[in-house]
């Protein structure tokens, strides 16, 4: 089990119920997961196993049953959300890093990166040069100008890492980020996460099906029927 | 915080132009059927104002000249001429035919004036070209929409006429040019039988026993000139003094001549409230169709719009963007669209507006009017689309 540290994620005995009565469905059955300040580990499992659902919970964009959700040294979730303002929440404090890297097609890149420092109220200027930065850091800062269809799938997975980045938020949520790349690029995807993470003291959560990136995560969880098992990367239980 | 709509439209500029074009055709056709019932007030004003008349005087329970027949006799103007604060008093005929030229014919209101008068009732009240009618017979001053030029002969009956004058914007209320011939002409054209029916007449007055006794050997010839004599008009222009109010006149000449008289307001009113009020309510339905058909489709690309980014609008929304940052967004883009169309409407329509057969107005009030209706359809229109929006959910952009 990681240090759980003034950053990073730990849900405890989360349950999410969809339905009710006779048709109600468990998609989460009391999952445990902390994830420490800097670390990048992965979620897996089979389809179906509840890997979406509870990355929904995590992004506070559906609300768990029952549990826990402690982010950072703040408890969001305790059978109820305790922030008011899940928006705020998700700009704030949690980065996505979807499958496709869904980027705004009419922003050009550094709009698209700044865009989210803008909504939280940082002036055009300083969001645009936070994004740069990050922009530099993430090596696609040559394509700053360039408009999303004019990029690679790699530089643009490097885009949608640099917009989940850029508030700095102690947790990113990436929804299966290499599904689309080819292995070379999908290592470089995974080694630029643990990067990040380590650089500013993000955890971050992979959800995977990729067989040639799992190796890479020093813990897994594994998430089968609603219930998570904690693994390393060679797949031996840690619990 | 950066224009989202700006930034797609400029991105999807080429969509957006096209769409707009295609719009802003069908609000130049809304602003030209508003400019059209414009178009036909103006020339119900014109009519009133290059009559050059204060006061209308025409036959008794009628809306004459312009709205119904009227008939006068010709000799009644020369009471008028007698009463305090009437300074002129005209006669006048008016008469809406085809007149032929050459090869072929127009529709025009042949206006009947006493020759040798300008600024008298009833005449032209300038010319662009030539000179006004000064022979009694024969001689004819034409609005320049007839196309005619000076020097082109018209025929009119069965009398042939020589353009001596041109003039401009002298049109009847539906928007036909006018030409002025000689009253007695006019009158003529107006009341004149054939020669078959004539002497039909003659025929018939002749087998009457009681116009052809024997005793009376003139009566016959007597009766047959009294039926061959022409002594009506359509109605007398008054012009009053200036300053003199038109109600004593009026007053008068209803009491006394047993006329009825119409003031320049109250035939402001025949003319628009009555003539063109059918016409008007069809422009109307027109227009408020088209309202419907604009604000539909600006409502359809909106919405499809916004269908095609349901994606990108959940991504948003997950990074934290506002409700009202999306709902903006698609209401901005909505009136863009809109004033797109606008421009394009408002310059289509200023292109095309002299093409048309009849006077097409086109008001800078009615422009900002329609500016004003185009942005709020554009809002209506776009709530459709920004319910879609705001119903995505956020976990759309997570899978599974």
């Amino acid at each position: 089990m990681a240090e759980f540290g003034k950053k990073g994620i730990r849900i405890e005995e989360l349950t999410k119920r969809y339905g009710q009565g006779d048709t109600a469905v468990d998609a989460l059955k009391g999952v445990d997961m902390t994830v420490a300040p800097g670390e990048v580990v992965g979620l897996i499992g089979p389809s179906g196993s509840g890997k979406s659902t509870l990355l929904k919970c995590l992004g506070a964009v559906i609300e768990p049953t029952a549990g826990r959700m402690i982010l950072g040294d703040k408890i969001i979730y305790d059978r109820g959300w305790k922030i008011w303002d899940l928006r705020a929440l998700r700009r704030d404090s949690i980065g996505f890093v979807f499958q496709a890297p869904y980027l705004i097609p009419f922003l050009d890149v550094t709009d698209n990166v700044a865009l989210l420092p803008m909504l939280a109220g940082l002036s055009n200027r300083d969001s645009r040069k936070q994004a740069v930065a990050l922009l530099h850091a993430l090596d696609v800062g040559h394509r700053a100008q360039a408009m999303p269809s004019q990029l690679s799938g790699g530089e643009q997975q490097r885009v949608a890492i640099a917009r989940a980045l850029v508030n700095r938020p102690p947790v990113i949520l990436a929804d299966e980020p290499t599904a689309p790349l080819d292995s070379e690029r999908a290592l470089a995807v995974i080694r630029i996460l643990n990067q990040m993470a380590r650089q500013y003291e993000t955890a971050i959560i992979v959800v995977t099906h990729d067989e040639k990136i799992i190796p890479t995560f020093k813990r897994i969880y594994h998430i089968r029927d609603g219930r998570t098992l904690e693994e390393d990367g060679e797949g031996r239980s840690l619990e | 915080m950066i224009s989202l709509a700006g930034r797609d439209i400029l991105h999807a500029w080429g969509k957006f132009v096209f769409t707009g074009v295609g719009l802003g055709l069908l609000i130049g056709v809304t602003l030209s059927m508003a400019g059209i019932y414009r178009g036909m007030v103006d020339d119900a004003q014109v009519l009133l104002d290059n009559s050059g008349a204060d006061i209308w005087v025409v036959q008794q329970d009628t809306l004459g000249p312009y709205a119904e027949p009227s008939s006068l006799y010709d000799d009644i103007y020369r009471g008028i001429l007698g009463i305090s604060g009437v300074a002129r008093a005209s006669n006048v005929t008016y008469l809406t035919m085809q007149v032929r030229l050459k090869d072929r014919d127009v529709r025009a209101m042949v206006v009947g004036v006493v020759p040798g008068g300008p600024g008298e009732p009833g005449q032209p009240g300038y010319l662009i070209a030539g000179r006004h009618i000064t022979r009694s017979h024969y001689e004819a001053v034409a609005d320049m929409a007839a196309g005619l030029r000076l020097g082109e002969r018209i025929q009119i009956r069965r009398n042939t006429y020589t353009v001596v004058g041109l003039t401009r914007r002298m049109v009847s209320s539906s928007g036909d040019p006018m030409i002025f011939i000689p009253l007695k002409d006019a009158r003529e054209a107006q009341f004149l039988k054939d020669n078959d029916t004539i002497v039909a007449q003659r025929r018939r007055t002749a087998a009457n026993p009681a116009f052809n006794r024997p005793g009376v050997p003139d009566l016959l010839d007597a009766v047959i000139a009294s039926q061959s004599a022409n002594p009506f008009v359509n109605a007398i222009l008054v012009q009053l003094e200036p300053g003199a109010l038109p109600d004593g006149p009026a007053d008068w000449i209803r009491r006394w001549k047993r006329l009825q008289v119409y003031t320049r307001s109250q035939m402001e009113d025949i003319l628009v409230g009555k003539l063109i009020a059918t016409s008007a309510r069809q422009i109307a339905m027109f227009l408020v169709i088209l309202s419907i058909v604009s604000a539909a489709i600006v409502a359809f690309i909106i919405y499809t719009l916004t269908l095609g980014k349901i994606r990108e609008i959940a991504v948003l929304k997950l990074i934290g963007t506002k409700n009202r940052t999306i709902a903006g967004m698609i209401l901005q883009q909505a009136i863009g669209l809109g004033v797109i169309g606008f421009v394009v409407g408002k310059i289509a329509a200023t292109l095309w507006a002299p093409i048309f057969p009849k006077y097409v107005l086109l008001l800078p009030g009615d422009a900002a009017r329609g500016f004003v209706a185009v942005v709020v359809i554009c809002m209506l229109a776009s709530i459709l689309a920004i319910r879609a929006a705001l119903k995505v959910d956020p976990a759309e952009a997570i899978g599974g």
